[in-house]
């Protein structure tokens, strides 16, 4: 976006952080593998993430309840999916990809109409206080989780992943999951959309612009509220399709699964900069490389270090890696 | 004499009195009033609760801080307790080392976390304490040879404490005078103490400035004082007590896990309690703890009667079935949040100041 005056030292960080793994892990191949892991992992966080740091800049509501919709989203996955057996069943690539998109398509729709009613009935009545949000946000996902034990039942539910994306190709040495590699083409796309309507449309224009300053951009006439309310669904319908990537990836689904990836999609948007498309990408593919790494070196303490990696990347820049809100 | 005691913090309200005094009264006499086993443990867990929810409003109603880590505090309390009479046996200088070193623990990362965290931005905190939280329960449930992981840790007090230590030969008043009697009794003393300090804090010199803090930050801190230094205290004092409030946990149920003193949703009640008793009020957490609790009990009965009467309806009864009640807590945690800001405690004061024309009355 600012061409000119590019940042690059964030940018430098992931290659950093793959590189210092790269001894410890010790073998070539297995470092590729987590690489490759981590890539994808970050991805399907950067898909999530991407709309509620946008939410909070643009409106500067900071929305608790956001797990509510990965849960719904992957929720409606297994539904979809479990009704298209033959097709995700099927040896056939194209069969199979076939069969997810309607997956994700829906998943993003419920998740996205479910935004709606979040935004009117939990959101709207407490805009500009914050203590509130925080409250009323979080009641909003007890309820959403509630109801969706409700809906598909308290226990876990498997959502496999269809068969020709199942095991793994073999690159040298290095064995990578083919869902990895269709979870790093989505996330790709997913950014490219985001980052082509931020930086090349009017309505990314007025984003950017409603971001940086919301009241200027009110005062030209513009009505940043509905503006708002579009971001807000936009964002929630991502979180769905996160939700949906999320679930293909755990290859199970469980209600509690959105508070779970909230928590790591807090330390994105912190390490990013409230409000930074690009910095959330920063720190997805930090958090998703550094899970991965920490996972395999030492399990036990994989959560700590994300926390770590955020109170790193805080103590060298306070407001994370790009700040944009000046708030 | 009780405007000492109280710190001249009155209920302000005469509804509010009266139903101070009752509650005080009630668990004061609990095991003599309400016979039963579990009505002692429901007491026993009010009084914990009235201690965490008052050392939760500490943070969030005086000084305006959201934390999601209260409950690892709470935690840490009870895994001292818990960790040092298994492994020191159940000695009182177990229970000492274990409230020491765990109040120590507390303080040591309630600092860290404040003094890293209240230096960026406000709003930081509150998703930095939930990742920490999640990230110390994860912790405590994988060190299993020292917290004994998911099965958690029973362990064994000194022998004046154990049920099984009995003072008289017969029973008093229809109780018998036991090492359970004496726990509860230590219980209550304790919460009375607890909370009446916490009275103090808020209504000192102290406690005012957090106030101020909470209201608008920039000015205190164009005053003069130093509102990191304030709400970092201010955090560090609430972790303490929260300790201390685990502490008492541990110590009734003889007996402590990830799921009965770190998990999430007790930090969805506290949350709970403090909102309905009226945030920044103290008193508000007595009133919404002892509320709570019985709802949490009456509430899943009255669930299951309703969804045995709706059987025939599927998702309605799946909606009132007893175990979604904390989808219908939620709905009455959001509507309170809108309609009830005050809580209790605050419309109760708000109407006794209509009352008195709000010409004599304080601001409520």
């Amino acid at each position: 976006m600012k061409a000119l005056e590019l940042d690059w030292k964030p940018l430098a960080l992931v290659p950093l952080l793959a590189l210092i793994a790269l001894p410890l892990v010790g073998s070539g191949s297995t470092w590729l593998t987590l690489t490759v892991a981590g890539l994808a992992m970050g991805m399907i966080i950067f898909i999530i993430a991407s709309g509620l740091t946008l939410v909070f800049g643009l409106m500067d509501v900071l929305n608790f309840g956001h797990g509510v919709f990965i849960a719904l989203g992957a929720y409606v996955a297994t539904s979809v999916l479990g009704g298209m057996s033959d097709w995700t069943g099927s040896t056939e690539l194209w069969r199979n990809l076939v069969a997810l998109a309607p997956a994700m398509v829906v998943g993003m729709l419920v998740a996205g109409a479910v935004g709606v009613a979040f935004e009117r009935f939990i959101v709207r009545p407490v805009y500009g206080q914050h203590l509130k949000q925080i409250l009323i946000t979080m009641g909003g996902m007890i309820i959403g989780e509630e109801l969706i034990k409700v809906i598909w039942g308290p226990q876990q539910i498997a959502l496999p992943l269809p068969e020709a994306l199942r095991g793994s190709l073999l690159l040298g040495d290095a064995s990578i999951e083919r869902y990895r590699v269709v979870a790093v083409v989505v996330g790709l796309v997913v950014f490219a959309l985001l980052a082509w309507t931020l930086s090349r449309t009017k309505i990314g224009l007025l984003i950017r612009a409603g971001v940086q300053d919301r009241e200027m951009v009110e005062s030209l006439g513009y009505r940043i509220r509905r503006l708002f309310v579009g971001v807000f669904v936009v964002g929630s319908a991502l979180a769905g399709l996160g939700g949906v990537m999320w679930g293909l990836y755990q290859q199970n689904v469980t209600p509690q699964m959105g508070a779970q990836v909230n928590i790591l999609i807090f330390i994105v948007i912190i390490i990013g900069g409230l409000g930074s498309t690009g910095g959330a990408l920063i720190g997805a593919l930090l958090v998703g490389l550094m899970a991965n790494y920490t996972g395999f070196l030492v399990p036990k303490v994989a959560l700590f270090s994300n926390i770590a990696l955020m109170v790193a990347v805080l103590l060298w820049r306070p407001q994370g890696v790009y700040p944009v809100a000046n708030r | 004499m009780l405007n000492r005691l109280l710190s001249n913090d009155f209920p302000r309200s005469r509804v509010l009195a009266v139903i101070l005094v009752a509650v005080l009264l009630g668990l004061a006499f609990a095991p003599f009033i309400f016979p039963g086993v579990k009505a002692l443990s429901v007491a026993a867990k009010v009084l914990v609760f009235i201690v965490l929810v008052a050392s939760f409003d500490l943070l969030l109603g005086y000084t305006g801080i959201v934390s999601f880590a209260h409950t690892m505090f709470f935690g840490i309390g009870a895994y001292g307790m818990a960790m040092a009479s298994t492994r020191l046996g159940p000695t009182w200088t177990a229970l000492g080392v274990g409230l020491g070193a765990s109040l120590v623990l507390s303080l040591v990362l309630s600092l860290a976390v404040g003094l890293f965290s209240l230096r960026v931005r406000a709003i930081f905190f509150a998703m930095i304490t939930l990742a920490v939280a999640s990230a110390f329960q994860t912790f405590a449930s994988q060190m299993s040879d020292f917290t004994g992981g998911e099965d958690g840790l029973s362990f064994k007090l000194p022998e004046l404490l154990m049920p099984s230590h009995e003072f008289l030969d017969a029973p008093f008043l229809g109780v018998s005078v036991d090492g359970r009697l004496l726990t509860y009794y230590l219980l209550f003393v304790t919460a009375v103490v607890l909370v009446l300090a916490l009275l103090r804090i808020v209504n000192s010199p102290f406690g005012r400035v957090l106030q101020a803090i909470r209201e608008n930050e920039f000015r205190a801190e164009a005053i003069g004082y130093r509102v990191v230094v304030y709400r970092t205290t201010s955090s560090v004092l609430s972790a303490l007590f929260a300790t201390l409030a685990g502490a008492m946990l541990a110590l009734w149920l003889r007996y402590n896990g990830p799921d009965t003193s770190l998990s999430f949703e007790i930090m969805i009640d506290v949350l709970l309690i403090v909102v309905i008793g009226g945030m920044g009020t103290m008193y508000g957490a007595a009133i919404g703890a002892v509320l709570f609790l019985v709802a949490q009990s009456y509430l899943q009965e009255l669930l299951r009667l309703a969804s045995e009467a709706t059987t025939a309806i599927p998702v309605v009864s799946a909606l009132l079935s007893p175990d979604r009640w904390l989808l219908w807590l939620g709905v009455l945690f959001v509507l309170s949040v809108y309609y009830f800001p005050t809580g209790v405690v605050g419309r109760l004061r708000a109407s006794a100041t209509l009352d008195r024309g709000g010409l004599h009355g304080d601001k409520a």
